[in-house]
């Protein structure tokens, strides 16, 4: 079910954001707009279509409509970028960051910035639109998060403009991660490589290990980087077996039954997966 | 501003004889009905007439009635008690679009080591008869397996099931918690073997669960400890929600027939004005094996947080299968286990009546809600260009 319990209610949201949500400005369709912007999808539960009126001498944006599908921050993020972006040049509008739009509707819930990602992406698809740039190409990233279709290359942008360096940052930020979790690994390593983390320590052992040099190596990564961590929170784990390249394991003191162990398994299964090899699997005995 | 509220499926008002019938148990009759003095063990008695109310509501005996903490609790006991009361078996059978209550349970047991069958349903959020009859096999443990959904109203044919099941020797339970009080329930007519409710469902108040098991079923308690509920159920009981639910459940008795009318009546009202007055809209789920106060409505193009919180301002409470609303990015699995298009889930919102609602309640929200939504749609990048290539969502 869901990785993180997201719930935002209305009384979560700033005065700003509701009266944003429920009086937005500048909405609709601008018939002779010299650019339009277009992100999100009906799909992923959000999408904005961004329209700009642009003097060309001047090079300043003089209107800004908008339509948008989303929830109420959606709506808000919206309507509060549109009254950001009016009056200003092109230049000046690119200027604004997503945490501008925040802080213009007096903050959103953490699990709601990606609403204000969207409305700033907008913005820079309508001026690229304007300026005749090629727009940002999916293709250019590999898609990590299959459930948002989030690539690369935007959780790379995101975690540096915005400082985010946790997963569940990049989750409220992008929403990657947010669906079925499978990618949570694969953020966790660009993060690191985002922040140039000092990579954690792989063993200089030759690509191809032996059986029993594999097992060493399990049985090592499990003592050294798996147990302290559990031990500190009460719990613990045991190797039992290995067969190939089935890690198989027993959960100890406050890990057996406790609710977050599926989540536990999943961290020592990709700590093997980065440390010994991609194909590991982890089993519970139940 | 006045409340008007549409999200019974999520809780009720407490009646007001309930809580009547409640006060005293929190004022001066504190007591320990498990005390040795009258001043408690007078109590115990009093838990003893909830008791034979509730068994009364769905034609059991009193002892088959075990009072627990919350619906969830008794889901949880029931799984439970299966898996350790048969440890040789190691498949249990459930569907795709259960509460989480059971859902969750079941997938953690999955995570045990025991295969899991999540049963699929067709676009009416129907079961398909023919695939249950595929998957059962020598080694179930427990099907569980919901008598209605509490997102879309749809009553699943336990009878049937039942007697398939049964047929087999295999354990049943059912998740009647939006059932209960809202349809005739029979353990006798439909034999199952455990049978879930929940009191703050029916008009009781929060805090009280019931499990029923069948006399003669094997079972294994979960929460231990005193020896309360016969040793089924450890953990001093909550005398005044219990003699509340006692209470709510001869209310929903007496009046189960009239209310079902008086609740199917107002909710095709709201139904089909709504139907009428929102173009693109659509119901989702059966809409005759149902159960009489819930509606589920996805209004295309528009996002359900965005029409709860207009509606809100309007005080109407109601609820959605919407991402936004569903505590994760996903939307709701009830609602995607059916295959309805994800335009049509973000704008998913669930109506659900009680007999405090009344038909002025029904005609303000079908003054309100075209409004709401021709505001957001005018919003929505969607709605009008789709509506011009006249796309048929029905049909998808």
């Amino acid at each position: 079910m869901c990785r993180l319990c997201n719930d935002v209610r209305m009384w979560d949201y700033s005065e700003k954001v509701k009266d944003a949500f429920l009086h937005p400005k500048n909405v609709g369709e601008l018939k002779d707009a010299d650019a339009l912007g277009e992100v999100g999808s009906i799909i992923c539960g959000d999408a904005l279509k961004l329209y700009l009126k642009i003097d060309k001498d001047a090079g300043k944006i003089v209107d800004a409509r908008f339509q948008t599908f989303g929830c109420a921050s959606a709506i808000a993020s919206s309507s509060a970028l549109t009254e950001l972006i009016k009056g200003r040049t092109l230049d000046e509008a690119l200027a604004i960051s997503n945490q501008d739009i925040a802080d213009y509707l007096g903050g959103l819930p953490d699990q709601k910035m990606h609403c204000s990602v969207m409305g700033r992406e907008a913005l820079e698809a309508a001026i690229a639109n304007y300026r005749g740039e090629p727009v940002r190409k999916k293709e250019e990233g590999r898609v990590v998060c299959k459930c948002f279709d989030v690539t690369e290359e935007k959780i790379r942008r995101v975690a540096l403009e915005s400082r985010l360096t946790t997963v569940d940052e990049i989750t409220n930020f992008t929403k990657a991660g947010g669906g079925c979790g499978e990618c949570v690994s694969r953020i966790e390593k660009i993060l690191q490589d985002v922040w140039s983390l000092k990579p954690v320590e792989k063993p200089s052992t030759p690509r191809k290990l032996t059986n029993l040099q594999k097992i060493a190596l399990i049985q090592e990564i499990i003592e050294t980087e798996i147990r302290p961590g559990l031990q500190a929170d009460s719990g613990d784990v045991e190797l039992i077996d290995i067969e190939d390249n089935t890690v198989i394991i027993a959960l100890r003191g406050m890990c057996t039954g406790c609710l977050m162990a599926d989540v536990t398994v999943k961290g020592i299964q990709s700590k093997l997966r980065e440390l010994v090899n991609n194909d590991i699997l982890v089993k519970v005995l139940p | 501003m006045n409340t008007i509220y549409l999200d019974n499926n999520a809780t009720t008002r407490v009646a007001p004889e309930v809580l009547e019938e409640m006060l005293p148990y929190l004022v001066e009759l504190y007591g320990n009905p498990s005390s040795m003095h009258t001043f408690g063990g007078q109590l115990h008695r009093k838990i003893e007439d909830a008791r034979e109310k509730v068994a009364a509501l769905i034609n059991a005996e009193p002892d088959e009635i075990i009072f627990t903490s919350c619906g969830t609790e008794s889901d949880n006991t029931a799984l439970m008690s299966a898996v350790e009361s048969r440890p040789r078996k190691r498949h249990i059978i459930t569907s795709r679009v259960e509460h989480p209550a059971v859902l969750n349970f079941c997938q953690h047991l999955g995570r045990k080591g025991y295969r899991v069958t999540f049963l699929p349903v067709d676009r009416q959020g129907q079961l398909d008869m023919d695939t249950v009859l595929k998957m059962l096999d020598d080694d179930i443990t427990v099907a569980s397996i919901m008598y209605a959904n509490n997102e879309t109203g749809v009553i699943f044919p336990i009878e049937r099931l039942c007697g398939m099941l049964k047929e087999r020797g295999i354990l049943f339970h059912t998740d009647a918690v939006q059932a209960a009080g809202k349809i005739p329930l029979d353990v006798k007519k439909v034999p199952v073997d455990m049978l879930t409710i929940s009191g703050h469902k029916l008009h009781a108040s929060k805090g009280v669960g019931v499990l029923f098991i069948r006399k003669g079923t094997r079972f294994h308690p979960y929460v231990i400890g005193g020896h309360q509920e016969r040793g089924r159920r450890a953990g001093t009981e909550n005398v005044a929600s219990i003699i509340g639910l006692g209470k709510a459940a001869q209310l929903a008795q007496q009046h189960l027939h009239d209310e079902f009318s008086y609740l199917s009546g107002l909710r095709d009202r709201l139904e089909n004005g709504l139907l009428s007055t929102c173009p693109d809209t659509r119901v989702n789920g059966d809409r005759h094996l149902r159960l009489p106060n819930t509606m589920n409505i996805s209004f295309e193009y528009v996002e359900g947080e965005a029409i709860l919180l207009r509606l809100n301002e309007y005080g109407i409470c109601a609820s959605s299968g919407s991402a936004c609303t569903s505590g994760s990015l996903e939307p709701s699995h009830v609602l995607r286990a059916m295959g309805v298009p994800y335009t049509a889930v973000h704008g998913s919102i669930r109506f659900s009546l009680s007999r405090y609602t009344t038909e002025k309640d029904i005609n303000f929200v079908l003054d309100v809600m075209p409004g709401i939504i021709r505001e957001l749609r005018e919003l929505s990048p969607f709605g009008r260009t789709a509506a011009e290539h006249g796309r048929d969502y029905a049909s998808e």
